[in-house]
């Protein structure tokens, strides 16, 4: 077997983008800049300061204008984790006295999930829908979900483990039909800058995504918080972003974030029209070798980022570091939870995945930068690799 | 109260005969060596039967106990009140404001232990013993002699100076580092071998280890952990040589071609192999394992002398007769055991049959090991040659 770095010619082939993106050379410039010259603190009142707060709204400008939102409905964070953190307490807390009852899914992210075990530890009630096999909910189920005290509904809009697309625009909608009262979280972190996106038509009122999974930089994100909404902060200090996210701000992070957020919607549908390219070359080639099952949704219902892909009879930390001796990252399940103790994803388990496949899945996730030639590659390397991997194996 | 100076108790190096100084110098050189880690400067010296620590700087109490504490050879170490010699007067005085500070609730039985290798110091033992009880006495009546079982002995020592101490804080016991010899030590990422290592190297034994890679099964952090634990160990073994074999070969090899129930004995057996060749070209004189007898179907008596008779050097297994829990219980206490838990997996569970051998017969096993003879050799060359070492400090 190659072993990583022996050939020199060798191309890393990184499929791994929904762990974490490669920045932007334009976006490590700006950033750059903010590093070397500008480091002033937007809250001091000489011109350093005053030149940084310039920065920062030019940069709360260029996110808000991909939402078609207001900048001041732009509150900065550290990531997807934290907005998703402040959403669902801050808005669970500011509501208490509406009510104490909380819809969610049983496929989000960890800091949704356990965010709301840590409100159900505190008296709140939760109930957790129910998904199909390819991971989507059912709006008949929500709606019957929907309570006079439910303050907060919170729905990913992609799953980061097999890419479902849940009905985002139809759930806001009935929301509001429904409860007038009950506010709309959705996770956008795995969505925002490869689907679009417009809050106040689909009836979001907050949403949450991150820097480093747009070609931007690692820990900066923002939480949209439309602007009649209100919710308590969970940091508290100087008064930062309207109160809600004390802290002096990230400059160097919150500058490479705009820039990467313009840059992502920036021809959005050419750019997801060429990964849905090269998804479906991928998902094709996966179904056609033996043994290997295609998870989450089909087609177009799917992300164009994400293919998760189960091959029987193989452990995937077996398989994921025998591509990587190829110079080809993937991940296993999600990135996220397999790095702690080994326990089945939450994901995989809601759709009812075998429990044979359940330690043997693979996750690809592609960016625009991805090529049909490296999908090609990962092909070709898996065919050859799959037969060698199944002759050792628990017998 | 800052304590100017340690009194450093060893046990068994007392009883060595003409070698005893080596042993003490080893002891020295192993103190000096953990407290340069530390905050402070120190020095170290030895006079007739004692060693002692004066601090030349300020220093933070916890961090040297702690260090001290990792120094095989150390029964128990002392802090000490030293003291000039002002008279008899003064010195009653500094030991009653002493044991002031010290013991807050005078409700206690002590007893006074008075030595004088100064043999000048104008008052007899004995008539310290019995003049400074009275003082104390006389400063605290709640306080009670009782000579048979205090609560606490006060210690003085006439020197050039006098030493006043009351405590031993227990030390790790054993023998120094580097008086023992080296081994190679058979490590994994689990419980028992970075215990089976540490026991070993308390008895003065040096250590390199060896790991056994089998990428793409086990993973970069598998190994990363099995540094994590040589690390560890280090700080009580003094560094380690840790030699890396990529063991994936070999461990094909005998998959395809040796019955699979006794895949794991026949691994076993070409890993002790490696090892002994490694030891042997590191100046190792024994290996070392954390088997422990009947724990996994290849630590079966059985199983042990099948793995056993490949090796010439003696096998030195110093869990054998431990419980898991009691293993548990020295890693919990050595700091190995969160590392150890963390899940991933070893070469040695990757391929594991659902049913291994546990009663292995030797002769059945060397039969199936012939089927091996046409690449075998080649491949424990290949992996002999490619091992990866890392020092570990």
């Amino acid at each position: 077997m190659r072993r990583t770095g022996e050939n020199e010619n060798m191309r890393d082939i990184y499929l791994d983008n929904s762990a974490t993106t490669q920045p932007l050379p334009e976006v490590r410039e700006v950033m750059r800049e903010i590093l070397d010259e500008e480091y002033g603190n937007p809250s001091s009142m000489h011109s350093k300061g005053i030149e940084a707060e310039q920065r920062m709204r030019r940069a709360r400008e260029q996110v808000a204008a991909t939402l078609k939102a207001e900048a001041r409905e732009i509150v900065f964070t550290s990531g997807g984790t934290e907005s998703n953190n402040l959403a669902l307490i801050g808005a669970a807390t500011a509501n208490h006295r509406a009510g104490k009852h909380l819809i969610t899914t049983p496929i989000e992210h960890p800091s949704i999930s356990r965010t709301m075990d840590y409100l159900e530890s505190q008296g709140y009630e939760v109930t957790r829908l129910h998904v199909d096999r390819t991971g989507r909910i059912s709006l008949e189920e929500l709606e019957t979900a929907i309570r006079p005290d439910t303050t907060l509904v919170s729905v990913m809009m992609v799953n980061n483990e097999i890419g479902t697309i849940e009905p985002i625009g139809e759930i806001g909608a009935l929301i509001k039909k429904k409860n007038p009262q009950t506010l709309f979280h959705v996770d956008a972190v795995q969505a925002y800058g490869k689907l679009p996106i417009r809050p106040r038509r689909s009836g979001i009122d907050l949403l949450s995504a991150s820097g480093h999974k747009i070609h931007g930089p690692k820990g900066c994100g923002f939480l949209y918080v439309r602007d009649t909404v209100k919710i308590h902060p969970i940091v508290f200090g100087g008064g930062q972003e309207r109160g809600l996210r004390s802290g002096t701000e990230n400059m160097p992070g919150i500058v490479g974030l705009g820039t990467a957020a313009e840059l992502a919607c920036r021809k959005m549908e050419e750019k997801t029209e060429h990964m849905y390219v090269c998804r479906e070359q991928l998902v094709e080639g996966l179904q056609a070798l033996p043994e290997v099952q295609v998870n989450g949704p089909e087609g177009r219902a799917a992300a164009p980022q994400v293919v998760s892909a189960s091959f029987a009879g193989i452990r995937s930390e077996v398989l994921l570091h025998a591509l990587e001796a190829e110079g080809i990252y993937v991940s296993a399940g999600s990135a996220c939870a397999s790095n702690g103790p080994r326990h089945a994803s939450e994901t995989l388990t809601a759709i009812h995945l075998d429990k044979k496949l359940l330690d043997s899945t693979i996750r690809f996730s592609l960016s625009t930068f991805t090529t049909p030639e490296e999908i090609e590659e990962t092909l070709t390397v898996l065919g050859g690799l799959l037969p060698q991997l199944r002759r050792f194996t628990r017998r | 109260m800052r304590f100017q100076s340690f009194l450093i108790k060893y046990a068994e190096i007392g009883v060595k005969g003409k070698n005893r100084y080596l042993f003490e110098d080893k002891l020295v050189a192993q103190i000096a060596r953990t407290l340069r880690e530390v905050d402070g400067t120190f020095e170290v010296w030895k006079t007739t039967g004692r060693i002692y620590v004066d601090a030349k700087t300020d220093y933070d109490f916890e961090e040297v106990i702690d260090a001290l504490q990792h120094v095989f050879g150390i029964a128990g170490i002392c802090p000490l009140l030293q003291i000039e010699d002002n008279g008899f007067e003064d010195l009653c005085r500094q030991t009653v404001a002493f044991l002031d500070e010290r013991y807050p609730d005078k409700h206690l039985t002590f007893k006074v232990v008075a030595r004088r290798p100064r043999k000048s110091y104008p008052i007899h033992s004995e008539e310290i013993n019995a003049r400074l009880g009275e003082a104390i006495l006389t400063a605290f009546p709640e306080m009670r002699v009782n000579v048979h079982h205090p609560d606490f002995f006060v210690n003085v020592e006439v020197r050039e100076k006098i030493n006043i101490y009351t405590e031993a804080i227990p030390g790790p016991g054993g023998m120094p580092l580097g008086t023992n010899g080296r081994a190679m030590l058979l490590l994994s990422g689990g419980i028992d071998s970075p215990v089976a290592g540490y026991m070993v190297a308390k008895r003065g034994v040096e250590l390199d280890a060896v790991y056994f890679h089998a990428p793409p099964y086990t993973s970069e952090r598998a190994k990363q952990k099995v540094v994590d634990l040589a690390r560890i160990v280090s700080r009580y073994a003094g560094p380690i040589r840790l030699h890396v074999v990529n063991f994936t070969d070999i461990q094909m090899y005998i998959y395809e071609k040796c019955p699979h129930d006794e895949l794991t004995i026949i691994m076993r057996r070409y890993m002790m192999r490696i090892a002994e060749r490694l030891a042997q070209e590191n100046h190792c004189l024994a290996l070392v394992t954390g088997e422990s007898i009947g724990q996994v179907a290849s630590q079966t008596i059985q199983s042990l002398a099948v793995t056993n008779e490949v090796c010439s050097l003696p096998v030195i297994r110093p869990v054998i007769a431990f419980d898991k829990q009691e293993i548990v219980d020295v890693s919990e206490r050595i700091g190995t055991y969160e590392t150890s838990i963390q899940p991933y997996e070893d070469c040695c569970t990757i391929f594991v049959a659902k049913h291994p051998v546990t009663k292995p017969l030797l002769k059945v096993i060397v039969r199936s090991e012939q089927k091996l003879a046409e690449e075998i050799d080649a491949k424990v060359e290949e992996a002999l040659t490619a091992a990866e070492t890392i020092e570990i400090e």
